[in-house]
């Protein structure tokens, strides 16, 4: 016998929590749905669109009845639960109908809060809260002109007042308050939305207090404390929601603001969970969607019997859905004494920003015109990043920082179906779109797999954030509290990296067990990461797992796009002898090399080699001298150098001596992402040491270290790290700075990123300021080094893991 | 069959291509063949499977991928494909040929002749 599961409430969180139940365990349950609404489930948020004739009914339908059927569900629609048995486990609506359960969700939402004025029930006195609602509104504005009076000037009042308006209404905003959308903007953002929402048609009544609503059956207009009387045939009140929790409060679980649930998202009664609106988790309760899907996540988690999942909480950002109106803002964005605010004001167009700082972390943000970036500082404002090192450029955007994608071309709405979004994948907006709509895709993981965009290189992620915005109404941008590894865990890089080290776990399946990973042997994610974490924190003992490193990694070469090879070998500071190119030219002749391609990176590159050819390759190299580059890993990169004061009449300091001592030393190590250096012997920087993850400009009084640069996808020039006077020095601060960043950044991070999460005040406490770490830091370093200064490419040669390089049989 | 002077197949048409501890765990080795290579799986629980080495997506070789499950994940752009059936892991389409293969005594015996059902064979 299936246990059974009956749901209250098939709203948004509630019949998410089925959805992500059924991917995780279909068979689980019979399932129950009671709704209160005549409909199956429907896109609640896009119900403003509705309003305002831009969508359908139909077109906001997330799953009609067909899927309640499909997956075996009893959807019991447009039935009230009045009652619920917890002794006897049995819920009951209001026609008699029953279902048992042995689990229970509550979800019940919330209800429009409803001014105790009087004529408050006179016909024509709406909510804006449901279809019923949509419908009300619409059959009212039959006569063109018509005047709707909508009290509040909140996310809801606004939204509805814009669809009245463009459904040829005569509108007016009552406000109580002196700004708009007060909880959500400051006043100069106040004061251009309400600018622009007057350009399209709007009045606005602001700091008005309305006394009565007027009328005899029917409403014929409002009434002000200040004794003005404004005519209307439609009220719409829009001034809050309420969570509903009479249910629960009712049948006994224990109340306050909304119904309290745990972690797990388990009422008092083990037995009855809640998720959305009507709950109140950690003293928050929550009116957007990006929290309750994750609520959602976790209750379906612990229905599964998995039971690992924890929700701790979101942080939430908002936008609001009026065409042509861009809107954004996160966190506490008023500030006080201890906070300090960036602004940048643009009247002419229309533009303003405004970013709260507490000790260099974003506390809130506020924009209006232009809000591609509202994802970046939401993502600031989470991660608690200390923006010191980038501060003077933060109010212009991520942009800003240097993008080779798009720019600043974000204008999503007004772009062409045609118009390429993901570089990588060639994906076009409209293909986006529709993919959006069809399968439902609510979050960026969803559109990333199932059409790709923004799954490669990510520098099209804000686009496709603004796309799905775009399309789906709201802001879904990622809104748990902490993100994991991956699919096959909950827990995330630095739980995962401390656990490695406090529980002394050495091997990958004893990690996976520690921390209950959801699936048999990782995924093509985790196991790559979990090598590396182990391989960092225990260097001489660990045994590294070959079959969790990729292709490259693993063949110490590159897989190309017909399946042959590339081998890049060593160029000690991009410099070579004779004796080297002849070695090279030799190897390129003797294996009919298809291309000598100079690379990048100051060395070069044999291409199109197949994998059987590899091994021999490596030995004649080998007896040349010449030993892997490591061009294919997760690892120290190349040393770019330039020819210094040997050479150069602006040489200040040898620099092409100092980058081969430099790649001498750190050859080998193993980074969370690739590294790479470089050394310039004076400012003009011809070695571009400024867009390196380690960058050396030699001046007239020693050597300036910079670090964090980037000149991928994202470029980024590099922060100064400081400056000091000798040679030594310089390897000093190399090894403790590649040290702290191969301790604790997460996968796949580079430094860029890495920086700019942690702050570069933090790197600089630990690296320049704290002697005694810097020197525990150098010496970890070198004790790694010493196991992985081993060139793999001659253990191959001489005929180590034959396995990987032979068919393992050849038919002829 | 156009090759069966040369090739060791038995009277059922079964190759006898090695056995299971010549393919690391959850790893994979190729057999080379006239028509192709073809793809020789083995995962942690010492299932084997084999498979046309040509990723459905843009021809990648399975066989560098990384094996884990039932499935493994392409070396060039990261799809899933189903070992079992060929199939990519949804919402990604299209498949990779299976063959069929038997494991006796530790030996692993392949047919050379792909399932039916794949388009791309
Ligand atoms: C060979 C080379 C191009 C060339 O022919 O010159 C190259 C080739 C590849 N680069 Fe690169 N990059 C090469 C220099 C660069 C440089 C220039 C440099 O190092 O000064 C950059 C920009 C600098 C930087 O990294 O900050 C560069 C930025 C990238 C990126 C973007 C990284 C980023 O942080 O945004 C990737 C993608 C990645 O690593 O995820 C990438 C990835 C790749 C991969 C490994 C893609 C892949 O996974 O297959 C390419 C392998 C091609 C192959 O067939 O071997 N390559 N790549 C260069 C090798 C240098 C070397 O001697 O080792
Ligand atoms: C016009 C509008 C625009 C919005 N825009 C945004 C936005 O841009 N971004 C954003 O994130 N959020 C937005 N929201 C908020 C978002 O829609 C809600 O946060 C979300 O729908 C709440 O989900 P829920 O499942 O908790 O409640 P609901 O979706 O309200 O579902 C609760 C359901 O339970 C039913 N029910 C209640 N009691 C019972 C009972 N006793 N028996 C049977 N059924 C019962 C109700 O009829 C209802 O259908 C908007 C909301 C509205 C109304
Ligand atoms: S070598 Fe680098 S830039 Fe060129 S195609 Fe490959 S990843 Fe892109
Ligand atoms: S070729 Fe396999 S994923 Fe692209």
């Amino acid at each position: 016998m299936k246990e059974k599961l009956v749901l209250i409430g098939n709203g948004m969180a509630g019949v998410r929590a089925l959805e992500e139940l059924l991917k995780l365990a279909p068979e689980q349950y019979d399932i129950s749905v009671f709704g209160g609404e005549p409909y199956g489930n429907y896109n609640r948020i896009m119900l403003s669109p509705v309003l305002a004739g831009e969508k359908t009914v139909e077109q906001i339908m997330l799953n009609d009845e067909q899927w309640y059927a499909d997956n075996g569900i009893r959807l019991f629609k447009g039935k009230w639960v009045e009652c619920v048995d917890r002794a006897r486990r049995v819920v009951q609506a209001s026609d008699g109908t029953t279902a048992e359960y042995d689990r229970l969700i509550i979800a019940t939402g919330s209800n429009p809060f409803i001014v105790p004025l009087p004529g408050k029930d006179l016909e024509g006195v709406i909510t804006f809260r449901d279809i019923a609602d949509v419908d009300a509104m619409l059959s009212a504005c039959t006569a063109p002109g018509g005047k709707a009076i909508v009290i509040g000037g909140g996310l809801l009042g606004l939204e509805a007042a814009n669809g009245l308006n463009k459904q040829g209404m005569d509108v007016t905003v009552v406000h109580l308050m002196d700004t708009l959308m007060e909880r959500q903007l400051d006043k100069p953002a106040g004061a251009l939305l309400k600018a622009s929402l007057e350009e399209k048609g709007l009045k606005f009544l602001m700091q008005a207090q309305t006394e009565a609503i007027l009328g005899t059956d029917k409403v014929s207009g409002v009434r002000f404390k200040d004794g003005l009387e404004v005519p209307a045939e439609l009220v719409v009140m829009a001034v809050g929601i309420r969570p509903n929790f009479k249910l629960a409060e009712q049948i006994g679980l224990h109340c306050e603001r909304g119904v309290v649930v745990t972690d797990t998202m388990q009422t008092y009664d083990p037995r009855i969970y809640a998720v959305g609106e009507c709950v109140q988790h950690r003293g928050q309760t929550y009116g957007l969607v990006a929290p309750l899907f994750e609520q959602a996540k976790v209750c379906a988690n612990h229905l599964a019997h998995i039971g690992i999942a924890r929700y701790e909480g979101s942080v939430t950002s908002t936008k609001l859905k009026v065409t042509g109106i861009d809107l954004f803002s996160a966190g506490d964005f008023t500030g006080d004494d201890s906070t300090q605010a960036l602004v940048l004001q643009d009247p002419g167009r229309g533009l303003y920003k405004k970013v709260v700082l507490k000790d260099n972390r974003i506390q809130g943000a506020v924009m209006y015109g232009d809000t591609i970036d509202g994802t970046w500082y939401f993502e600031l404002m989470r991660d608690g990043t200390d923006v010191s090192g980038f501060r003077d450029s933060l109010l212009f955007g991520q942009a800003h920082l240097g993008d080779s994608g798009h720019g600043d071309d974000n204008r999503v709405a007004a772009m062409a179906d045609t118009a390429e979004i993901c570089g990588c994948n060639g994906v076009c907006k409209g293909q986006i779109v529709d993919t959006i709509i069809r399968e439902k895709l609510f979050t960026l993981e969803d559109v990333r797999v199932h059409t790709k965009a923004s799954s490669s290189c990510g520098s099209c992620t804000g686009l496709v954030e603004a796309l799905l915005a775009h399309t789906v109404g709201g802001d879904y941008s990622l809104s748990p509290a902490k993100k994991p590894l991956c699919g096959c865990t909950e827990h995330n890089h630095d739980e995962i990296r401390a656990g490695i080290r406090d529980n002394v776990l050495t091997t990958i399946p004893a990690v996976r067990q520690f921390f209950e990973w959801k699936t048999p042997d990782g995924c093509s994610k985790c196991r790559p990461a979990l090598n590396y974490y182990l391989l960092c924190q225990w260097p001489g003992d660990y045994q590294d797992d070959n079959q969790s490193r990729f292709i490259n990694e693993r063949a110490h070469a590159n897989i190309q796009k017909d399946a042959s090879y590339s081998v890049i070998p060593r160029m000690w500071g991009g410099s070579t002898t004779p004796q080297e190119l002849r070695a090279i030219a030799d190897v390129a002749e003797k294996y009919a090399v298809r291309m000598v391609h100079v690379t990048g990176g100051q060395r070069l590159a044999l291409y199109g080699l197949s994998k059987e050819q590899l091994p021999k390759i490596w030995g004649d190299l080998n007896q040349a001298g010449l030993v892997s580059g490591h061009a294919y890993g997760k690892a120290l990169r190349t040393v770019k150098t330039c020819v210094g004061r040997e050479w150069c009449r602006f040489g200040t300091q040898d620099s092409t001596a100092l980058g081969i001592e430099l790649e001498k030393m750190t050859w080998g190590s193993w980074t969370p992402h690739k590294f790479k250096m470089a050394a310039s012997g004076c400012p003009r920087n011809c070695a571009e040491a400024t867009i390196k993850d380690f960058g050396v400009v030699c001046v007239d009084s020693g050597y300036e270290l910079h670090v964090g640069g980037n000149g991928g996808v994202k470029v980024r020039a590099t922060d100064l790290l400081c400056h000091v006077e000798t040679s030594e020095q310089v390897l000093e601060y190399c090894a403790a700075f590649m040290q702290l960043y191969r301790e604790e950044a997460h996968y796949l991070e580079r430094t860029a990123p890495w920086i700019e999460r942690v702050g570069l005040s933090y790197i600089k406490d630990k690296v320049v300021n704290d002697e005694a770490g810097r020197n525990a830091l150098v010496q970890r370093f070198h004790y790694a080094q010493q196991f992985a200064q081993d060139d793999p490419w001659a253990a191959r040669a001489q005929g180590a893991e034959a396995h990987e390089f032979t068919p393992i049989k050849q038919v002829s | 069959m156009n090759h069966a002077e040369k090739i060791m197949t038995d009277a059922s048409g079964w190759l006898e291509v090695g056995r299971i501890e010549d393919i690391p765990p959850l790893g994979a080795r190729v057999v080379r063949t006239p028509d192709g290579d073809i793809a020789v799986f083995r995962n942690a629980e010492d299932e084997i499977f084999a498979l046309r080495d040509k990723c459905p997506h843009k021809g990648g070789p399975l066989s560098q991928g990384i094996v884990h499950g039932r499935r493994v994940a392409c070396p060039l752009h990261d799809w899933k494909i189903h070992l079992d059936s060929g199939e990519a892991v949804a919402p990604d389409e299209g498949c990779a040929a299976r063959y069929p293969v038997r494991v006796e005594d530790g030996f692993i015996r392949l047919s050379l002749t792909p399932d039916e059902g794949c388009a791309d064979r």
